[in-house]
């Protein structure tokens, strides 16, 4: 080995824990960009191969009832390449051993073959067989969640008859890779299945023998989908179709698309982060190394070793640091990757998702790691390089100091010589202090945002769950129904009130802006419903007009009194002007509102209702499902405290594990701003510390000196923490906020405290590690040395 | 080899059998062999003595700065080898003034804050400008080390070492960074505050000419004593030549 690698060596030996410290912020940033651009990678590769062999569709339409003569006119339209239509209802089962209401929805196929469109995954057993109205392929996550197998049976309540149903196969479905049901927030797998059965079968069930009530298109390469949305809707207008829409609206896709983008933004941030504060430690890492071995360099030079040599060898000082912290990190980020990749697959249902790192990635990684690391060096080692050799071999000048404003001030007087000692080191090394302090205030900043999440949808479950949502159960009925069933279902056993609500599905129109959702019809005065504004003051419904989602309305650009075009998607189908009468806040999904009266009088209709809020006794639970499911048209029930209790715990899994993560990572980049610091303040202050010290300071009275300064750049970075953090949790809380769910912007005390907490914590336990060396300082040797 | 005149001075520091075994790696250095001596009152002293032979160690032991394998450093009625930690600290803080080879200010401070540094941890010092005065430096207080020329630097240091008024200052090589010229205005301070304040000084160097400012030169070679020279009368360090 030559002599100067062997030097090499010991200087990483000799600065080992400076080296782990920066490595670890560049693992944590590697392993970041690994994390990210693999399961990134791995998403969008499965999700198109996935919509590529199965055919997913481009547009999907749903509507009453047409005949089937109208696909041949569904197909002729300009820029469709094939049309499938079908048959798809929801649908009620039992499944032996399970008390519990559970939903499916159920779609045909062609009799005894794949449709071609859309077309199964087959994970187990078969599609039904030709001819046979008993058989049922169901979906893997609701097999999987009730430990169904090809052969097993299952009871359906199908248009009000009960069937005795085989399970003929497994499936997955491009339609279904995010398996959620109507009106959910998260998938349920034990309470929400996914059914197909052949067509003949289903067709017979819904009386629908030679029509359709659903179709799904692939557009010809290159169409533009609108004009073929256009058509459609032309076409199936009389026939009671609620409007086409093309992939974006399709929920599965919608989820998957938002997970994808949340990858990229993920991809992009944290890396950048954690890599820019590396880039800082090894630019003050190596700017001293180079500082302490001036004369080395000088020496090296005049015995004729190149300026190439010397940027070689400093460069690959920093090389080696990059290299170790790289490999860490895609090791890491391979491990978490293929952790994050299980996750995922509980929630989206691929036929097969792996994580696996292609080697362009770890390239990637260990090219923008050493990028960093050459852009925080590229100083440093060009200072090294350019030194004569003769002026190298003087010692550097001493410092120059100034008095700062601070002491030339009227507090300044009251200073000691220690406190003046800290000031004039910061103010002397600005541009470090503030870079430190900003390291460590991203550090902080990260943490906020990472608690911030957990606490801010904490609180967007406790609005939903305790301000608007006040039922214990909620009751579809299949078609409207006269309000006088209400009656019928106060006497169920277990109910103790019960009120209704009307729903129609609309479109919202604003000149070019538009939404589809549906009104909902209710008492003037809700019980089991909230309207609240954006302080949480509870909102009375106006006799007339509508009352709108305040996102909504921002959407469609509507203020209070602004008119609306309502296109209704049901039964008659008329477009009617209506006022926005007000705004309502709430976390979850988006609504329009109305008097249930006014809105029974739009749809020119008697007193009808859609489905029922119902507050219940808990204790009688399995009485109250036995009595319900008895109850004629009803198509669901929901229930609402076990849907808060599931997003609770999903909550509790997953956000606190990435909040832990979060934490771990923020709480290294703190721990090696600190550390370092500590180490290059301590071997620049040896000297002056080891002179105190003979001049009989105690240990404690010079630790003050190096640690103060250190604390006081921690308690500067973390007001500045707190500006970042708070601005990175608004910008986030805005960015997240989409029409399923708006996370409130709400900062607590706590989480404050939290991140000021960690921060501190990782400053104590670098400076415990730098305590330990001063205890040691040498005083004779210290003040032999000349620097 | 005592010097008698010296008998009926009052003992500040004494030392018997003082032995200090160090290992550099592999080896054991010997850096003293057993040391006898004596600083009287008042007295300046200079001990003497090629690189090796065990000046700066001595220097250390006396100062608290290092502890002896064995031996008896008696400072007053205080034995210093068997004192701890916590003992050599307020040793240091309230007794000993140091002057060291590379002035070793804070190069943040001031010249008048490099000296209230220590003025403020001791019980009864003088002020720093007044300590500032004794050197010469009254003019330059408000500067910081790099406006000060290394000349002037030492004179802070001493500044720094007296200003506690301690009972005993110790100068390790304080001109072994200067020239001649600028080094002889440092020890005309060293002199001065001696003389105006009677304190038991010793400086220690390897320039024999340094000895003729001494009421006596400690001789030093091989870890050992090897010869005690009381001079008949101090010559002025502006007399001197090197």
């Amino acid at each position: 080995m030559k002599t100067i690698h062997r030097k090499l060596l010991r200087d990483l030996g000799r600065l080992k824990g400076q080296v782990a410290a920066i490595a670890v912020v560049i693992a944590a940033g590697v392993m970041t960009l690994i994390l990210a651009v693999t399961n990134l990678e791995s998403i969008q590769h499965s999700q198109q191969r996935f919509y590529e062999e199965q055919r997913f569709a481009d547009v999907f339409v749903a509507l009453t009832r047409a005949p089937e003569s109208v696909s041949e006119r569904l197909g002729a339209i300009p820029g469709v390449n094939r049309v499938e239509t079908r048959i798809r209802a929801g649908i009620r089962l039992e499944v032996p051993g399970y008390s519990d209401p559970v939903r499916g929805q159920l779609h045909s196929i062609p009799d005894g073959r794949q449709p071609d469109i859309n077309a199964l995954y087959l994970r187990e057993g078969s599609l039904p067989e030709p001819g046979r109205s008993d058989q049922v392929a169901i979906s893997e996550p609701f097999a999987e969640a009730h430990d169904l197998r090809a052969g097993d049976r299952l009871t359906a309540i199908i248009n009000g008859r009960e069937e005795r149903l085989t399970v003929s196969g497994i499936a997955l479905s491009p339609e279904w890779i995010y398996q959620i049901g109507p009106a959910d927030i998260l998938p349920d797998y034990e309470r929400f299945a996914v059914l197909w059965m052949n067509r003949r079968a289903v067709a017979n069930a819904f009386d629908l023998d030679g029509a359709f009530n659903s179709a799904v298109f692939t557009l010809q390469a290159g169409a533009d989908a609108e004009p073929v949305i256009d058509a459609i809707d032309e076409i199936l207008a009389p026939y009671g179709g609620i409007g086409a829409h093309d992939r974006d609206d399709q929920l599965s896709h919608r989820f998957l698309e938002e997970e994808i983008d949340q990858l990229r933004v993920m991809a992009v941030m944290l890396p950048t982060i954690f890599l820019g504060v590396s880039a800082f430690l090894l630019s003050v890492l190596m700017g001293r190394i180079i500082r302490t071995q001036r004369q080395a360099i000088a020496v090296l030079k005049a015995f004729g070793y190149s300026n190439r040599d010397m940027a070689l060898h400093y460069g690959a000082l920093t090389g080696i640091v990059v290299l170790v912290g790289a490999v860490a990190g895609v090791l890491m980020g391979g491990w978490a990757a293929d952790h994050l990749v299980q996750v995922y697959l509980e929630y989206f249902r691929f036929p097969e998702l792996d994580a696996r790192i292609a080697p362009r990635y770890i390239l990637l990684g260990v090219a923008v790691a050493g990028g960093a690391a050459a852009l925080g060096t590229w100083r440093a080692v060009r200072r090294a390089v350019s030194l004569a050799p003769a002026e190298a071999m003087r010692p550097p000048a001493p410092e120059t100091f100034k008095q700062g404003w601070i002491e030339r001030s009227r507090l300044g007087r009251l200073l000691d010589q220690s406190t003046r000692i800290i000031l004039r080191n910061l103010a002397r090394h600005r541009f470090k202090a503030t870079l430190s302090a900003l390291g460590i205030g991203l550090s902080a900043a990260l943490m906020l945002v990472g608690s911030f999440q957990f606490g801010a949808v904490d609180k967007l479950f406790d609005t939903q769950y305790r301000l608007v949502q006040k039922s214990d159960v909620i009751l579809h009925f299949t078609d409207p129904t006269p309000e006088r069933s209400l009656n019928e279902l106060m006497h169920v056993p277990g109910v103790q009130f019960a009120e209704g609500f009307r729903n129609v599905p609309v479109r919202l129109i604003n000149e070019q802006h538009d939404y589809r959702t549906s009104i909902q019809g209710m008492d003037t005065e809700p019980r089991l419903l909230g309207l609240i504004d954006k302080q949480h003051r509870p909102i009375s419904l106006p006799p007339e007009g509508l009352l709108l989602t305040d996102f909504l309305a921002d959407h469609l650009q509507l203020r209070p009194g602004d008119p609306l075009t309502v296109e209704i998607l049901e039964g008659h189908r008329r477009t009617l002007e209506v006022e926005l009468a007000g705004v309502v806040s709430e976390p979850l999904g988006v609504s329009a509102y109305m008097e249930r009266r006014a809105l029974n009088r739009l749809m020119r209709e008697g007193p009808a209702i859609s489905g029922a809020w119902l507050l219940t006794d808990n204790a009688r639970n399995d009485e109250l499902f036995d009595a319900l499911w008895d109850v004629p048209r009803v198509a669901s029930i929901g229930l609402i405290g076990d849907a808060e209790r599931r997003i609770r715990e999903y909550i509790a899994d997953t956000v606190l594990v990435t909040m832990g993560f979060l934490l771990l990572l923020a709480g290294s980049i703190a721990f090696a701003v600190v550390y370092n610091n500590a180490r290059i303040a301590f071997a620049e202050r040896e000297r002056e510390l080891a002179t105190l010290r003979v001049l009989g300071f105690t240990r404690a009275e010079v630790s003050w000196i190096l640690i103060g300064e250190l604390a006081l750049i921690t308690l500067i970075a973390i007001p500045v923490g707190w500006l970042m953090g708070t601005g990175f949790a608004l910008a986030l809380s805005e960015a997240m906020a989409m029409d399923m769910f708006r996370i409130p912007f709400v900062i607590s005390v706590q989480t404050y405290a939290f991140s000021a907490l960690g921060v501190v914590v990782a400053t104590i336990l670098s400076l415990l590690l730098i305590t330990r060396r001063l205890y040691r300082l040498d005083m004779v040797s210290a003040l032999k040395t000349v620097e | 080899m005592q010097a008698t005149e010296s008998v009926n001075k009052e003992v500040i520091f004494s030392t018997r059998g003082l032995t200090k075994v160090y290992r550099m790696g592999e080896v054991e250095i010997h850096a003293l062999r057993g040391v006898d001596m004596e600083l009287y009152a008042g007295e300046l002293t200079v001990m003497l003595g090629a690189s090796g032979s065990g000046k700066s160690t001595l220097l250390n032991i006396l100062g608290g700065l290092d502890s002896a394998t064995d031996g008896v450093v008696r400072y007053g009625e205080q034995n210093l080898v068997r004192a701890g930690e916590k003992v050599l600290t307020s040793f240091r803080r309230d007794h000993v003034g140091f002057v060291f080879q590379f002035y070793n200010l804070i190069s943040s401070l001031t010249a008048r804050e490099n000296v209230a540094i220590v003025t403020e941890i001791s019980r009864n010092p003088m002020r720093p400008e007044e300590a500032l005065e004794l050197v010469g430096l009254k003019e330059r207080m408000d500067h910081f080390p790099s406006q000060l020329s290394g000349g002037e630097q030492q004179r802070v240091a001493i500044a720094r070492a007296i200003a506690k008024r301690p009972a005993v200052l110790l100068c390790d090589e304080p001109t072994g960074a200067l020239d001649s010229k600028t080094g002889i205005r440092v020890l005309e301070a060293i002199e001065h505050i001696n003389r105006e304040l009677n304190t038991t000084t010793a400086v220690i160097t390897h320039n024999q000419v340094i000895g003729e400012m001494a009421d006596r030169v400690i001789q030093l070679s091989d870890g050992r004593v090897s010869d005690v020279h009381v001079n008949d009368s101090r010559k002025s360090p502006r007399e001197l030549h090197w």
